[in-house]
């Protein structure tokens, strides 16, 4: 039987060097079709696909990508920071009701924790610069 | 000890002046002691990186061919309507301004997404801007109607031109009432649920200079990325207020006007601004050169968190309505560390105000003096001070009967 589901994958920063999506073809025999691509170097990066194939190599690929220390959400909703836009002002901390906002104590840069986040939406509309993206 | 500026100028020009940031000056003096460092010290950086609504840009637009005047007519810049009450092609863009159709309040709170302040970024970031405007018609101006892109480098003028900027601290919001409420402090939650601040505290440029001993018309700053100069006291300069044994203002106080070439500066400082349930702004970034000249200005630059003190009001009802209520002092330290108590509840604090951007300024601004190519500045004239008698005075309202 065959799957077709579209994805967030985060990667850790040490990661962004590796070929990971053409593992996913080459391996597994996935296609996939990239919506949104983040990648910089030594920071996380991000990759918003659709993944298709057969359900038991989409199901090996997904557990591939788990073992490589990607983490991996449904698309149905994310809440993404545009590092770019982001002024590092700080009006998010204390909006977020699950606290996914901090500074970072030296830098007083705001860091965005990602797997505390629960896509209220609330930081979208609040952060003054728009930095924060809600993606369906 | 005493130093000049035409001293530290000499030095600058050799690649010799010794240039720190306001944070970093803190731990030399403490180190070194107040003369020691005074005297090896030429120059402190400061910075801030705030939202600064009394912003804009005059532009002239250069004169089409058959002409358009402009002024008394209506000009819209990607749909943002601009102050066209001035000659043939000059107009006004202010940061606050919002196109016609957007809904504003209407669905509240309004997101506020594209205004003035996003123009401004825009047209400092090199992108073309939709120029659509109206015009009566004159026997030498004829044309009625024009339309077309323009793009700040083929314009003759783009002038950032800010009637207050860096204000000298700002209040502390809270929302005492029980619903969330939209401010210019941010979102407030309700019953305690936030606090917010608005400035760089211990490295804010006038907070470094309290009494303006060196800060003043004709002061040469960094603005927006690029150099702008103190044209004036800022609007709502208000010197004469409770200030600290040091001369820190434990309110809003002094603020300045200033002036640059929007042709040099660079978006990412001056950065389009939506506050939700309130409207457009521009953040701005702002350095300014305290010059070393006595150990007097240089004990003004030592200036910590912990010794900058700030109102605390509730934006639900005094700010509104015009109270004086205010619900207690806290320190920037205090503020910075994430809570502060108020009505003895742990309130979460955030600030609206970029630290590590003001940091960045302030270092940029160090780089720049350092590398020879940014001379500090005579003063033309000082800022009022206290001594001014000048006092913010309140709208008093008088009925019109016809």
């Amino acid at each position: 039987m065959d799957v077709s589901r579209r994805i967030v994958l985060h990667f850790p920063p040490l990661m962004t060097g590796q070929p990971v999506v053409y593992r996913l073809a080459r391996d597994f025999d996935l296609s996939f079709n990239i919506l949104k691509a983040s990648v910089s170097p030594g920071e996380e990066g991000l990759l918003v696909m659709e993944l298709s194939g057969d359900q038991g190599n989409y199901d090996k690929g997904i557990q591939y990508l788990t073992e490589a220390g990607v983490k991996i959400q449904s698309l149905s909703q994310d809440v993404i920071r545009d590092e770019a836009k982001c002024t590092h002002c700080g009006a998010c901390v204390n909006l977020c009701p699950t606290g996914a906002f901090s500074l970072e104590p030296e830098t007083r840069k705001v860091l965005f924790d990602h797997a505390k986040c629960v896509v209220c939406g609330l930081c979208v509309k609040a952060c003054p610069p728009r930095a924060m993206r809600l993606y369906f | 000890m005493p130093k000049t500026i035409a001293e530290i100028n000499e030095k600058v020009k050799r690649g010799k002046a010794v240039v720190v940031t306001a944070e970093e000056v803190i731990d030399i003096a403490r180190e070194k002691g107040i003369s020691k460092a005074a005297e090896e010290i030429d120059v402190v950086t400061t910075g801030t990186f705030s939202p600064m609504c009394s912003s804009g840009a005059f532009l002239n637009v250069g004169h089409s061919k058959p002409r358009i005047k402009l002024g008394g007519g209506k000009v819209y810049l990607n749909d943002v309507p601009v102050y066209a009450g001035l000659a043939a092609v000059d107009v006004f863009l202010g940061a606050n301004a919002l196109p016609d159709d957007d809904p504003r309040n209407k669905f509240y709170p309004g997101e506020f997404n594209y205004g003035g302040g996003h123009v401004i970024e825009e047209l400092a970031a090199g992108k073309d801007v939709r120029l659509v405007a109206t015009a009566y018609g004159t026997d030498c101006y004829p044309r009625k109607k024009l339309e077309t892109w323009i793009n700040l480098k083929d314009i003759n003028n783009a002038i950032l031109f800010n009637v207050r900027n860096a204000c000298q601290n700002y209040e502390v919001g809270v929302n005492l009432s029980d619903r969330m409420i939209y401010t210019y402090m941010g979102v407030l939650k309700p019953k305690l649920g936030n606090a917010n601040y608005c400035t760089a505290g211990q490295i804010s440029p006038l907070l470094n200079d309290p009494y303006y001993r060196t800060i003043g018309i004709g002061t040469k700053v960094f603005l927006g990325g690029g150099v702008g100069y103190v044209a004036w006291h800022g609007t709502q300069h208000n010197p004469n207020v409770p200030r600290t044994d040091k001369g820190v203002p434990k309110e809003p106080a002094g603020t300045l006007a200033l002036i640059g070439d929007l042709k040099q500066m660079r978006p990412e400082w001056l950065v389009g601004t939506s506050m939700l349930g309130y409207g457009c702004t521009l953040t701005v970034g702002i350095g300014i050169p305290i010059p070393i000249l006595s150990e007097e200005i240089l004990s003004y630059t030592l200036v910590s968190d912990s010794e900058i003190f700030a109102p605390i009001i509730d934006y639900s009802e005094a700010y509104p309505q015009m109270k004086s209520d205010i619900l207690g002092e806290v320190s920037y330290a205090g503020l910075k560390s994430g809570y502060i108590e108020v009505q003895g509840k742990d309130v979460p604090t955030a600030s609206l105000s970029s630290y590590p951007k003001a940091l960045e300024i302030a270092s940029i601004l160090k780089e720049w003096i350092q590398g020879g190519k940014f001379l500090l500045t005579e003063l033309v004239a000082p800022l009022p001070g206290a001594e001014s008698g000048i006092t913010l005075k309140l709208l008093r309202e008088r009925p019109i009967v016809e």
